[in-house]
């Protein structure tokens, strides 16, 4: 075989001015594995398309969520059915009210307790467990112990009561939903921590003198994020399921807000009365985002699970 | 000889075992992992530590950089009292120096690019360096150990074992220490790539001045790189000796046994390698006497009852034996 001389001079030349190479983050090795799992990008979309509605949705409505419309008030199983015409789009609750409107501010109240509980659950069980796992010892025995007890508190009953005692308002739902979420959270990381103190990447940067601190921020949390992201996801549902059945049982949201679990409850009420499309809609946008969450776990654990590669 | 840049003298690390299901008020027992070990490290020298697995080398080498709190003992580097120190002069004598690791991978952050692993030494004592700076630096260390500097953005997942241990090397060698301890720095690599790092080692050795402790279990590697080497035997220095000396003429019969059981590349070999009888004894219970004579050839009554200390000229061959050959 003949070696081409300039050929070769050029290879040369261009390794030498080869420019720095753009490494591949185990992020970016997740992401791509992410985007091939067809469930996963259905879920992601189906969700985009609820938060779409909730943002955009209002934009279009002709009535607010709290409007009665006085001439459908009593006739709503008969004129009150979905419509473009009178612009009720999903047709009008019990009272007259247009279900479309209710249903986008009913989503705008879950989401964001999905979200706010999730977000609570990652900051406060993150730094907690991964605080508790890292320095071990009576610490870790006295921060968990403390996490047994708390989680050994029934918290349906509590939180109920507590509704009960100091009248529903839905800041008092997210307090009580972000003081619980964050248990199961800091236990996982704390698991997690445990294992990866012990790597000899954490033992290099101790040898080094870098800070316990330090070393939580930047090489455990890191390590543990994939673990955190997946059980997040899962958790979002979670929590949307807890407002929703605290709703159903009408300590949730006050009137005339209202979130998915007090629409499906007073759907079911008058299902009977041939009024399904005021169980049908939220209902419909409730199991969508469920799916939607579960789908998008499920293909975050695949992506980021290392013994798939 | 000049001064000693690391001098340990009766160095111990003990471990409190608590048997499961221990009452609070039940003595925990001591595992004795290293009882009292000596030894000096020069300037620009190689101390090569060897032993059977669980004989205390690691352990050893992590109580000198106090990453294991010792029990009893002196640690003297670069003059200062490490043992003694506090938090702020321990960070002042951790810039000069630094460890490598058994398991390249392992050892690095897989959520770090290279430029960021290799410049963590540097910012964490050095937290004022302009980033140009300490970008030269990590593409200077990086072409010392024969990496392409074009590499940095890589993250360590997509290198190979031997290009990960460069990688750990070069982390090492950033703020220029003057002591690396390196801790099986060859164990998981292949045989080819063995060569390859320790050839490096000892390139930048005599380059940068640098004085290593060099821990391993494969006595031929130890040969080739170590000026002087110590056999350890549960946790504690069996025979001390510059290289030549202890391979030419090991004197413990620990040693000998560790040394007839070197593979040698000869199928026409006839010298049966001498097995050992038994195991390790535990360490937390060891023998009475001189540690290693429940499984020595020559041992005596007098070997239960004193424990022989290691003697012989300092800097010369050592050995800690009654009936030394």
């Amino acid at each position: 075989m003949v070696i081409d001389q300039t050929k070769m001079a050029d290879l040369a030349d261009n390794l030498a001015q080869m420019d720095e190479v753009k490494g591949r983050s185990l992020w970016q090795d997740a992401r791509q594995r992410f985007f091939h799992n067809k469930a996963a990008v259905g879920g992601l979309i189906c969700l985009t398309l609820v938060v779409l509605f909730a943002i955009i949705g209002p934009y279009f409505a002709v009535w607010s969520n709290e409007e009665i419309d006085w001439a459908i008030i009593g006739n709503a199983a008969t004129m009150g059915a979905p419509s473009i015409a009178n612009g009720h789009y999903f047709g009008v609750d019990d009272l007259g009210r247009d279900l479309y409107s209710r249903v986008i501010q009913g989503t705008q109240i879950s989401l964001m307790v999905g979200i706010v509980g999730a977000s609570i659950s990652v900051v406060v069980g993150t730094l907690y467990g991964a605080t508790a796992g890292y320095f071990g010892g009576r610490l870790d025995g006295a921060m968990m112990r403390t996490v047994d007890i708390l989680m050994s508190i029934p918290y349906m009953f509590v939180l109920i009561l507590l509704l009960v005692i100091f009248g529903r308002s839905i800041s008092l739902l997210f307090i009580g939903i972000g003081l619980i979420s964050w248990l199961d959270m800091s236990r996982i990381v704390r698991g997690q921590t445990l294992t990866i103190k012990n790597k000899e990447f954490v033992e290099a940067a101790l040898a080094t003198g870098v800070s316990s601190f330090t070393i939580i921020r930047r090489h455990i949390i890191p390590n543990l994020l994939g673990v955190v992201a997946v059980y997040a996801t899962l958790l979002v549902p979670l929590m949307i399921l807890t407002e929703s059945f605290i709703s159903f049982l009408g300590l949730g949201v006050q009137e005339p807000n209202t979130s998915w679990g007090a629409l499906i409850s007073e759907g079911a009420g008058t299902m009977q009365y041939g009024t399904i499309w005021q169980l049908g809609f939220p209902l419909f946008f409730f199991v969508v985002t469920l799916f939607s969450f579960f789908f998008i776990g499920d293909g975050l654990r695949d992506a980021l699970d290392p013994k798939d590669r | 000889m000049s001064e000693p840049i690391l001098d340990v003298k009766n160095l111990k690390v003990h471990f409190d075992i608590r048997p499961s299901g221990a009452m609070p008020w039940t003595k925990s027992r001591k595992l004795k992992a290293v009882d009292g070990v000596d030894f000096k490290l020069f300037p620009g020298e190689t101390l090569g530590i060897v032993g059977e697995s669980g004989c205390g080398k690691s352990t050893l080498a992590r109580a000198v950089i106090r990453m294991i709190p010792a029990a009893d003992g002196t640690v003297v580097m670069f003059g200062r009292d490490v043992l003694g120190m506090g938090k702020r002069e321990l960070q002042d004598v951790r810039k000069s120096f630094q460890m490598i690791f058994q398991d390249p991978l392992a050892s690095l952050n897989p959520r770090m690019t290279i430029g960021e692993i290799i410049a963590e030494p540097l910012l964490t004592h050095f937290p004022k360096t302009p980033k140009a700076e300490a970008q030269a630096r990590v593409r200077e260390m990086m072409e010392k150990v024969g990496l392409l500097p074009n590499l940095v953005n890589r993250y360590p997942h997509e290198f190979s074992g031997g290009q990960c241990q460069r990688i750990g090397i070069a982390r090492a060698l950033v703020l220029r220490p003057k002591l690396i301890i390196c801790d099986e720095p060859v164990s998981a690599l292949d045989v080819s790539i063995q060569a390859q790092v320790v050839n490096l080692l000892k390139d930048l050795q005599a380059e940068m001045g640098l004085s290593l402790i060099f821990i391993a279990h494969d006595l031929s590697v130890v040969k080739h790189i170590s000026d002087r080497v110590m056999v350890l035997y549960l946790g504690r220095a069996a025979e001390v000796a510059p290289a030549a000396e202890i391979y030419a003429n090991p004197r413990h019969p620990y040693t000998q046994a560790l040394i007839s059981a070197v593979p040698i590349p000869d199928p026409h070999r006839t010298q049966e390698p001498e097995l050992l009888a038994g195991d390790l004894p535990s360490p937390l219970d060891p023998p009475s006497g001189c540690v290693f004579r429940t499984r020595c050839r020559k041992a005596q009554a007098h070997c239960a009852e004193v424990r022989p200390e290691l003697e012989g000229p300092e800097e010369g061959h050592q050995v800690a034996c009654h009936y030394p050959d």
